[in-house]
Protein backbone atom coordinates (compact mmCIF):
# COMPACT_ATOMS: atom_id res chain seq x y z
CA UNK A 1 0.00 0.00 0.00
CA UNK A 2 1.39 3.40 -0.64
CA UNK A 3 1.93 6.00 1.64
CA UNK A 4 -0.84 8.25 0.38
CA UNK A 5 -3.16 6.04 0.39
CA UNK A 6 -2.43 4.56 3.92
CA UNK A 7 -3.09 7.72 4.61
CA UNK A 8 -6.29 8.40 2.95
CA UNK A 9 -7.17 5.49 4.63
CA UNK A 10 -6.30 6.37 8.10
CA UNK A 11 -8.16 9.79 7.73
CA UNK A 12 -11.55 8.20 6.23
CA UNK A 13 -11.44 5.63 8.96
CA UNK A 14 -10.79 8.46 11.98
CA UNK A 15 -13.78 10.75 9.87
CA UNK A 16 -16.19 7.81 10.26
CA UNK A 17 -15.08 7.14 13.83
CA UNK A 18 -16.06 11.08 14.67
CA UNK A 19 -19.19 10.52 12.95
CA UNK A 20 -20.33 7.31 14.45
CA UNK A 21 -18.83 9.19 18.38
CA UNK A 22 -21.14 12.33 17.06
CA UNK A 23 -24.63 10.46 15.76
CA UNK A 24 -26.95 11.25 18.13
CA UNK A 25 -28.61 8.47 20.23
CA UNK A 26 -31.43 7.80 23.31
CA UNK A 27 -29.57 8.68 26.61
CA UNK A 28 -29.46 5.34 27.75
CA UNK A 29 -27.80 4.24 24.38
CA UNK A 30 -25.45 7.57 24.20
CA UNK A 31 -24.16 6.76 27.59
CA UNK A 32 -22.90 3.39 26.76
CA UNK A 33 -21.40 4.65 23.24
CA UNK A 34 -18.01 3.29 22.89
CA UNK A 35 -15.09 6.14 21.98
CA UNK A 36 -15.05 5.12 18.45
CA UNK A 37 -13.08 8.01 17.19
CA UNK A 38 -10.16 6.92 20.29
CA UNK A 39 -10.93 3.26 19.43
CA UNK A 40 -10.10 3.73 15.26
CA UNK A 41 -7.04 5.82 16.80
CA UNK A 42 -5.56 3.13 19.05
CA UNK A 43 -5.76 1.14 16.06
CA UNK A 44 -3.91 2.70 13.67
CA UNK A 45 -1.47 3.43 16.31
CA UNK A 46 -0.82 0.17 16.94
CA UNK A 47 -1.17 -1.69 13.89
CA UNK A 48 0.83 0.87 11.30
CA UNK A 49 2.13 3.32 13.89
CA UNK A 50 4.26 4.50 11.57
CA UNK A 51 1.26 6.11 8.91
CA UNK A 52 -0.30 7.30 12.10
CA UNK A 53 1.52 8.92 14.45
CA UNK A 54 1.20 10.98 17.99
CA UNK A 55 -0.14 13.84 15.36
CA UNK A 56 -3.22 11.85 14.09
CA UNK A 57 -4.11 11.42 17.77
CA UNK A 58 -3.29 14.96 18.34
CA UNK A 59 -6.00 15.88 15.13
CA UNK A 60 -8.30 13.59 16.44
CA UNK A 61 -8.40 14.82 19.48
CA UNK A 62 -8.41 18.31 18.56
CA UNK A 63 -11.96 17.21 16.66
CA UNK A 64 -13.87 16.16 19.84
CA UNK A 65 -12.75 19.06 21.47
CA UNK A 66 -14.31 21.14 18.88
CA UNK A 67 -17.27 18.90 18.25
CA UNK A 68 -18.04 18.00 22.02
CA UNK A 69 -17.31 21.72 22.96
CA UNK A 70 -14.79 20.82 25.64
CA UNK A 71 -11.63 22.58 26.77
CA UNK A 72 -9.69 23.51 23.99
CA UNK A 73 -6.65 20.76 23.66
CA UNK A 74 -8.08 18.61 26.50
CA UNK A 75 -8.95 15.37 24.42
CA UNK A 76 -6.28 16.49 22.19
CA UNK A 77 -3.83 15.84 25.40
CA UNK A 78 -5.46 12.99 26.65
CA UNK A 79 -5.01 11.24 23.06
CA UNK A 80 -2.12 12.46 22.48
CA UNK A 81 -0.71 10.54 25.26
CA UNK A 82 -2.76 7.50 24.64
CA UNK A 83 -1.69 7.33 21.38
CA UNK A 84 1.91 7.71 22.38
CA UNK A 85 1.22 5.09 24.79
CA UNK A 86 -0.05 2.92 22.21
CA UNK A 87 2.92 3.83 19.68
CA UNK A 88 5.71 2.38 22.74
CA UNK A 89 3.57 -0.69 23.77
CA UNK A 90 2.57 -1.73 19.99
CA UNK A 91 4.74 -4.61 19.52
CA UNK A 92 3.96 -6.09 22.65
CA UNK A 93 0.52 -5.39 22.09
CA UNK A 94 0.18 -6.99 18.64
CA UNK A 95 1.69 -9.94 20.20
CA UNK A 96 -0.93 -11.00 22.21
CA UNK A 97 -4.36 -12.41 21.83
CA UNK A 98 -7.40 -10.20 21.20
CA UNK A 99 -8.69 -10.75 24.55
CA UNK A 100 -5.58 -9.36 25.92
CA UNK A 101 -5.46 -6.47 23.41
CA UNK A 102 -9.12 -5.89 24.82
CA UNK A 103 -8.13 -5.18 28.16
CA UNK A 104 -5.02 -3.40 27.36
CA UNK A 105 -7.44 -0.79 25.21
CA UNK A 106 -9.52 -0.88 28.04
CA UNK A 107 -6.93 0.27 30.65
CA UNK A 108 -5.75 2.98 27.77
CA UNK A 109 -9.01 4.11 28.02
CA UNK A 110 -9.34 4.55 31.92
CA UNK A 111 -6.20 6.64 31.49
CA UNK A 112 -7.24 8.66 27.83
CA UNK A 113 -10.71 9.65 30.97
CA UNK A 114 -8.47 10.06 33.60
CA UNK A 115 -6.82 12.53 32.19
CA UNK A 116 -10.17 14.15 30.96
CA UNK A 117 -11.95 13.70 34.04
CA UNK A 118 -8.49 15.71 36.00
CA UNK A 119 -8.27 18.30 33.53
CA UNK A 120 -12.15 19.10 33.61
CA UNK A 121 -11.94 19.14 37.33
CA UNK A 122 -9.02 21.91 37.20
CA UNK A 123 -11.02 23.80 34.76
CA UNK A 124 -13.86 23.98 36.82
CA UNK A 125 -16.27 22.09 34.62
CA UNK A 126 -18.92 19.54 36.20
CA UNK A 127 -17.46 15.95 36.10
CA UNK A 128 -20.52 14.07 36.81
CA UNK A 129 -21.37 11.02 38.25
CA UNK A 130 -19.91 7.34 37.20
CA UNK A 131 -21.27 7.63 34.00
CA UNK A 132 -18.87 8.95 32.05
CA UNK A 133 -16.49 5.23 32.69
CA UNK A 134 -19.29 3.00 31.14
CA UNK A 135 -17.41 3.79 28.00
CA UNK A 136 -14.15 2.41 29.02
CA UNK A 137 -15.86 -1.11 29.64
CA UNK A 138 -18.06 -1.08 26.05
CA UNK A 139 -14.23 0.27 24.23
CA UNK A 140 -12.68 -2.62 25.84
CA UNK A 141 -15.61 -4.99 24.83
CA UNK A 142 -16.04 -3.56 20.92
CA UNK A 143 -12.36 -3.66 20.23
CA UNK A 144 -12.34 -7.23 18.54
CA UNK A 145 -14.87 -5.90 16.22
CA UNK A 146 -12.78 -2.70 15.38
CA UNK A 147 -9.88 -4.76 14.49
CA UNK A 148 -11.96 -7.07 12.81
CA UNK A 149 -13.50 -4.35 10.39
CA UNK A 150 -10.36 -2.25 10.31
CA UNK A 151 -8.18 -5.43 9.01
CA UNK A 152 -9.89 -5.70 6.46
CA UNK A 153 -8.74 -2.82 4.75
CA UNK A 154 -5.03 -3.51 5.26
CA UNK A 155 -2.72 -6.14 5.17
CA UNK A 156 -1.11 -6.89 8.79
CA UNK A 157 2.57 -8.20 8.84
CA UNK B 1 15.30 -1.82 6.97
CA UNK B 2 13.78 -5.36 7.01
CA UNK B 3 12.51 -5.99 10.69
CA UNK B 4 9.07 -4.66 11.78
CA UNK B 5 6.94 -3.75 9.27
CA UNK B 6 3.20 -3.02 8.69
CA UNK B 7 1.44 -1.62 6.07
CA UNK B 8 3.24 1.16 5.19
CA UNK B 9 7.00 0.23 5.48
CA UNK B 10 8.14 2.96 6.76
CA UNK B 11 10.48 2.87 10.08
CA UNK B 12 9.41 3.81 13.37
CA UNK B 13 12.52 5.09 15.25
CA UNK B 14 15.86 7.02 13.14
CA UNK B 15 13.46 8.92 11.14
CA UNK B 16 12.19 12.63 12.95
CA UNK B 17 12.14 13.06 16.12
CA UNK B 18 11.45 10.04 18.78
CA UNK B 19 7.76 9.69 19.87
CA UNK B 20 8.91 11.31 23.34
CA UNK B 21 10.20 13.62 22.03
CA UNK B 22 7.12 14.61 19.53
CA UNK B 23 4.38 13.87 22.50
CA UNK B 24 6.03 16.42 24.34
CA UNK B 25 5.76 18.76 21.72
CA UNK B 26 2.16 18.10 20.90
CA UNK B 27 1.63 17.81 24.99
CA UNK B 28 3.04 21.21 25.02
CA UNK B 29 0.81 22.51 22.05
CA UNK B 30 -1.92 21.18 23.81
CA UNK B 31 -1.32 22.72 27.26
CA UNK B 32 -0.74 25.93 25.40
CA UNK B 33 -4.00 26.05 23.98
CA UNK B 34 -5.60 25.06 27.24
CA UNK B 35 -4.47 27.59 28.91
CA UNK B 36 -5.52 30.38 26.60
CA UNK B 37 -8.79 29.10 25.67
CA UNK B 38 -9.05 28.91 29.74
CA UNK B 39 -8.25 32.34 29.80
CA UNK B 40 -11.04 33.72 27.01
CA UNK B 41 -8.17 35.18 25.21
CA UNK B 42 -7.79 33.18 21.86
CA UNK B 43 -11.29 31.12 21.94
CA UNK B 44 -14.06 33.72 20.30
CA UNK B 45 -12.18 34.37 16.90
CA UNK B 46 -10.72 30.26 17.24
CA UNK B 47 -14.05 29.05 17.76
CA UNK B 48 -15.89 31.28 15.58
CA UNK B 49 -14.13 29.73 12.70
CA UNK B 50 -14.65 25.95 14.36
CA UNK B 51 -17.39 26.59 14.33
CA UNK B 52 -17.60 27.06 10.79
CA UNK B 53 -15.59 24.11 9.90
CA UNK B 54 -18.04 21.74 12.23
CA UNK B 55 -20.58 22.43 10.60
CA UNK B 56 -20.81 20.61 7.33
CA UNK B 57 -19.52 17.15 9.77
CA UNK B 58 -22.79 18.37 11.72
CA UNK B 59 -25.47 18.62 8.91
CA UNK B 60 -23.89 15.11 7.44
CA UNK B 61 -24.26 13.71 10.78
CA UNK B 62 -27.84 14.35 11.58
CA UNK B 63 -28.98 14.30 7.93
CA UNK B 64 -29.63 10.76 8.17
CA UNK B 65 -32.72 11.72 10.52
CA UNK B 66 -33.34 14.74 8.53
CA UNK B 67 -34.16 12.55 5.74
CA UNK B 68 -36.02 10.34 7.40
CA UNK B 69 -38.39 12.83 8.93
CA UNK B 70 -38.46 14.33 5.39
CA UNK B 71 -39.87 10.79 3.62
CA UNK B 72 -42.07 10.36 6.72
CA UNK B 73 -44.25 13.63 6.42
CA UNK B 74 -43.82 13.79 2.35
CA UNK B 75 -45.89 9.97 2.74
CA UNK B 76 -48.51 11.20 5.34
CA UNK B 77 -51.78 10.24 4.70
CA UNK B 78 -54.60 12.98 3.86
CA UNK B 79 -56.69 11.86 6.63
CA UNK B 80 -53.58 12.84 9.35
CA UNK B 81 -53.24 16.03 7.64
CA UNK B 82 -56.48 16.52 7.90
CA UNK B 83 -56.76 15.65 11.65
CA UNK B 84 -53.31 17.65 12.30
CA UNK B 85 -54.95 20.35 10.61
CA UNK B 86 -58.31 20.77 12.82
CA UNK B 87 -56.11 20.28 15.96
CA UNK B 88 -54.20 23.10 14.92
CA UNK B 89 -56.98 25.47 13.99
CA UNK B 90 -58.16 24.57 17.25
CA UNK B 91 -55.33 25.60 18.94
CA UNK B 92 -55.18 28.72 17.65
CA UNK B 93 -58.79 29.52 18.42
CA UNK B 94 -57.52 28.98 21.71
CA UNK B 95 -54.67 30.86 21.86
CA UNK B 96 -56.93 33.72 20.10
CA UNK B 97 -59.39 33.62 22.69
CA UNK B 98 -56.29 33.76 25.07
CA UNK B 99 -54.95 37.09 23.39
CA UNK B 100 -57.87 38.97 22.98
CA UNK B 101 -57.36 40.86 26.63
CA UNK B 102 -53.87 40.82 25.94
CA UNK B 103 -54.16 44.46 24.87
CA UNK B 104 -56.16 45.87 27.09
CA UNK B 105 -54.16 44.03 29.66
CA UNK B 106 -51.25 45.27 28.49
CA UNK B 107 -52.41 49.23 28.55
CA UNK B 108 -54.01 48.41 31.84
CA UNK B 109 -50.46 47.56 33.14
CA UNK B 110 -48.80 50.48 31.91
CA UNK B 111 -51.55 52.56 33.28
CA UNK B 112 -51.02 51.18 36.98
CA UNK B 113 -47.70 51.51 36.52
CA UNK B 114 -48.11 54.93 35.72
CA UNK B 115 -46.51 55.24 32.76
CA UNK B 116 -47.35 58.29 30.04
CA UNK B 117 -46.85 55.85 27.02
CA UNK B 118 -47.86 52.67 25.67
CA UNK B 119 -45.16 50.18 26.11
CA UNK B 120 -43.35 48.78 23.33
CA UNK B 121 -43.53 44.92 22.58
CA UNK B 122 -41.65 43.13 24.44
CA UNK B 123 -40.32 40.60 21.62
CA UNK B 124 -38.37 42.66 19.48
CA UNK B 125 -37.15 40.22 16.98
CA UNK B 126 -37.99 36.68 16.87
CA UNK B 127 -36.64 33.95 14.17
CA UNK B 128 -37.34 29.94 13.57
CA UNK B 129 -34.55 28.09 13.90
CA UNK B 130 -34.22 24.17 13.22
CA UNK B 131 -31.89 21.87 15.19
CA UNK B 132 -29.54 20.27 13.68
CA UNK B 133 -27.67 18.25 16.19
CA UNK B 134 -28.62 17.47 19.84
CA UNK B 135 -26.69 15.86 22.45
CA UNK B 136 -27.98 15.23 25.81
CA UNK B 137 -25.11 13.69 27.61
CA UNK B 138 -24.68 13.29 31.80
CA UNK B 139 -22.29 16.16 30.97
CA UNK B 140 -23.72 18.18 28.29
CA UNK B 141 -26.79 19.19 26.89
CA UNK B 142 -26.94 20.75 23.77
CA UNK B 143 -28.03 21.91 20.45
CA UNK B 144 -26.89 23.25 17.97
CA UNK B 145 -29.02 25.18 15.50
CA UNK B 146 -29.02 26.52 11.72
CA UNK B 147 -28.78 29.95 12.39
CA UNK B 148 -25.46 31.73 13.03
CA UNK B 149 -24.05 35.37 13.08
CA UNK B 150 -25.17 36.15 9.32
CA UNK B 151 -28.40 35.01 10.52
CA UNK B 152 -28.52 37.76 13.39
CA UNK B 153 -28.13 35.73 15.94
CA UNK B 154 -25.78 36.69 19.61
CA UNK B 155 -24.45 35.07 22.22
CA UNK B 156 -26.94 34.82 25.36
CA UNK B 157 -29.93 35.06 23.43
CA UNK B 158 -33.00 33.16 24.79
CA UNK B 159 -34.33 30.19 23.07
CA UNK B 160 -37.69 29.00 23.62
CA UNK B 161 -40.07 26.31 22.23
CA UNK B 162 -43.73 26.88 21.93
CA UNK B 163 -43.76 25.34 25.81
CA UNK B 164 -41.49 27.35 27.72
CA UNK B 165 -37.75 27.99 28.11
CA UNK B 166 -34.94 25.87 25.90
CA UNK B 167 -31.70 27.75 26.59
CA UNK B 168 -30.07 30.06 25.52
CA UNK B 169 -26.79 30.94 22.46
CA UNK B 170 -23.70 29.65 23.99
CA UNK B 171 -21.33 29.49 21.24
CA UNK B 172 -21.80 31.26 17.70
CA UNK B 173 -20.38 30.71 13.78
CA UNK B 174 -20.74 32.03 11.04
CA UNK B 175 -24.10 29.72 9.78
CA UNK B 176 -24.73 28.24 12.80
CA UNK B 177 -24.62 28.21 16.70
CA UNK B 178 -24.76 26.15 19.74
CA UNK B 179 -27.03 26.48 21.85
CA UNK B 180 -26.76 25.25 25.88
CA UNK B 181 -29.99 24.00 27.44
CA UNK B 182 -31.22 24.67 30.96
CA UNK B 183 -30.55 21.41 31.94
CA UNK B 184 -27.15 21.45 30.97
CA UNK B 185 -25.23 21.01 34.69
CA UNK B 186 -22.87 24.03 33.56
CA UNK B 187 -26.81 26.16 32.99
CA UNK B 188 -28.05 27.56 35.76
CA UNK B 189 -31.71 30.49 35.22
CA UNK B 190 -33.16 32.53 37.78
CA UNK B 191 -36.68 31.20 38.61
CA UNK B 192 -39.71 32.29 40.71
CA UNK B 193 -42.82 30.27 41.69
CA UNK B 194 -45.80 31.03 39.93
CA UNK B 195 -47.82 31.04 43.27
CA UNK B 196 -46.07 32.90 45.66
CA UNK B 197 -43.07 34.66 43.97
CA UNK B 198 -40.48 32.58 46.29
CA UNK B 199 -37.32 33.30 43.71
CA UNK B 200 -34.18 30.61 43.22
CA UNK B 201 -31.82 29.18 41.11
CA UNK B 202 -32.95 26.19 39.01
CA UNK B 203 -29.62 24.17 37.83
CA UNK B 204 -29.24 21.96 35.35
CA UNK B 205 -29.17 18.24 35.98
CA UNK B 206 -27.58 16.64 32.79
CA UNK B 207 -30.84 14.73 32.91
CA UNK B 208 -32.96 16.14 30.19
CA UNK B 209 -35.83 15.44 32.13
CA UNK B 210 -34.78 17.40 35.11
CA UNK B 211 -34.09 20.69 36.76
CA UNK B 212 -32.48 21.01 40.56
CA UNK B 213 -33.44 23.73 42.57
CA UNK B 214 -30.57 23.40 45.05
CA UNK B 215 -31.14 26.46 47.14
CA UNK B 216 -34.20 26.13 49.07
CA UNK B 217 -34.32 26.09 52.73
CA UNK B 218 -36.36 23.17 54.38
CA UNK B 219 -39.38 25.12 55.19
CA UNK B 220 -39.44 27.01 51.99
CA UNK B 221 -43.06 26.77 50.61
CA UNK B 222 -43.13 24.39 47.45
CA UNK B 223 -44.52 21.71 46.70
CA UNK B 224 -45.30 19.45 43.66
CA UNK B 225 -47.25 20.97 41.12
CA UNK B 226 -46.28 24.52 41.50
CA UNK B 227 -45.18 26.07 37.79
CA UNK B 228 -42.21 28.12 37.79
CA UNK B 229 -41.54 31.06 35.28
CA UNK B 230 -38.50 33.11 34.72
CA UNK B 231 -37.78 35.80 37.24
CA UNK B 232 -36.08 38.44 34.76
CA UNK B 233 -32.93 38.60 37.00
CA UNK B 234 -29.57 37.13 35.56
CA UNK B 235 -29.60 39.18 32.46
CA UNK B 236 -30.54 36.73 30.03
CA UNK B 237 -34.46 36.00 30.09
CA UNK B 238 -37.64 38.30 30.76
CA UNK B 239 -39.89 37.87 33.65
CA UNK B 240 -42.38 35.56 32.87
CA UNK B 241 -41.91 32.77 30.51
CA UNK B 242 -42.48 29.69 31.93
CA UNK B 243 -39.42 27.34 32.57
CA UNK B 244 -40.51 23.79 34.55
CA UNK B 245 -42.90 22.44 36.87
CA UNK B 246 -41.96 20.86 40.43
CA UNK B 247 -41.88 17.35 40.35
CA UNK B 248 -40.66 16.41 43.71
CA UNK B 249 -39.77 18.00 47.08
CA UNK B 250 -38.02 15.76 49.70
CA UNK B 251 -37.23 17.40 53.42
CA UNK B 252 -34.84 15.67 55.69
CA UNK B 253 -35.08 16.07 58.84
CA UNK B 254 -31.09 15.95 59.81
CA UNK B 255 -30.35 18.47 56.54
CA UNK B 256 -30.72 22.49 55.91
CA UNK B 257 -31.69 21.75 52.62
CA UNK B 258 -34.98 20.56 50.53
CA UNK B 259 -34.10 18.65 47.60
CA UNK B 260 -36.74 19.69 44.97
CA UNK B 261 -36.63 18.64 41.27
CA UNK B 262 -38.22 19.92 38.54
CA UNK B 263 -39.22 19.20 35.04
CA UNK B 264 -38.94 21.55 32.42
CA UNK B 265 -41.72 22.70 30.26
CA UNK B 266 -40.13 22.71 26.81
CA UNK B 267 -39.42 19.65 25.39
CA UNK B 268 -35.78 19.40 25.09
CA UNK B 269 -35.11 16.26 23.88
CA UNK B 270 -38.06 16.32 20.74
CA UNK B 271 -37.17 19.85 19.87
CA UNK B 272 -36.89 19.92 16.07
CA UNK B 273 -37.70 23.74 15.86
CA UNK B 274 -36.72 26.41 18.07
CA UNK B 275 -37.07 30.04 17.86
CA UNK B 276 -34.30 32.61 18.79
CA UNK B 277 -35.80 35.85 20.67
CA UNK B 278 -34.18 39.40 21.15
CA UNK B 279 -36.29 41.25 23.83
CA UNK B 280 -36.57 45.24 23.49
CA UNK B 281 -34.49 46.06 26.71
CA UNK B 282 -37.07 49.24 27.18
CA UNK B 283 -39.85 47.11 28.61
CA UNK B 284 -40.13 46.34 32.59
CA UNK B 285 -40.15 42.74 31.49
CA UNK B 286 -37.00 42.32 29.66
CA UNK B 287 -33.79 41.32 31.10
CA UNK B 288 -32.00 43.86 33.11
CA UNK B 289 -29.52 45.22 30.82
CA UNK B 290 -26.43 43.93 32.43
CA UNK B 291 -25.25 40.51 31.11
CA UNK B 292 -23.82 37.96 33.73
CA UNK B 293 -20.42 37.82 32.40
CA UNK B 294 -19.90 40.95 31.33
CA UNK B 295 -16.50 41.59 29.65
CA UNK B 296 -14.49 44.03 32.40
CA UNK B 297 -14.65 47.04 31.23
CA UNK B 298 -11.61 49.02 30.04
CA UNK B 299 -10.11 50.99 33.16
CA UNK B 300 -11.33 54.51 32.72
CA UNK B 301 -8.75 56.91 31.93
CA UNK B 302 -8.45 60.27 33.65
CA UNK B 303 -9.44 62.63 31.10
CA UNK B 304 -12.33 60.97 30.00
CA UNK B 305 -14.44 59.74 32.98
CA UNK B 306 -16.70 56.85 32.07
CA UNK B 307 -20.23 58.46 31.76
CA UNK B 308 -22.55 57.78 34.94
CA UNK B 309 -25.51 55.34 33.94
CA UNK B 310 -28.80 56.95 34.87
CA UNK B 311 -30.59 54.33 37.10
CA UNK B 312 -34.38 53.59 36.97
Amino acid sequence: MSNRSSFALVALTALLGLILTLVPLPHWVAIARPAFLVLVVLYWSTMAPFSAGIGLGFVSGLALDVFEGSLLGEHALALAFVTYLAIRLHLLMRAKPLFEQSIFVFAGLVVYEFLLWVIDGWSGHPTTGPARWIHTVSGGLIWPVIVGFLGRFHTPQ
Amino acid sequence: MAGFGTAVNRPLYGRGPSPGLRFTGYALLALTIMYFDQRGQLSERMRYGLQAIAYPIQLLVSSPGTLWHGMSSAFQTRSSLREENAALKARTRELELAAMRELALEQENAQLRDLRQALPPLVKKWQLAEVVSIETTPLRQRLVINRGKHDGAFVNEAVIDDHGILGQVARIGPFSSEVILITDPEHAISVQVVRNNLRTVAIGSGNSGELLLRDLAVNSDVKSGDLLVSSGLGGVFPAGYPVAQIIGVRREANQLLAQVRAAPLAQVERAREVMLIEFDPAHPAAPAPNPPIAPLPPPPSPKHPAPVEADD
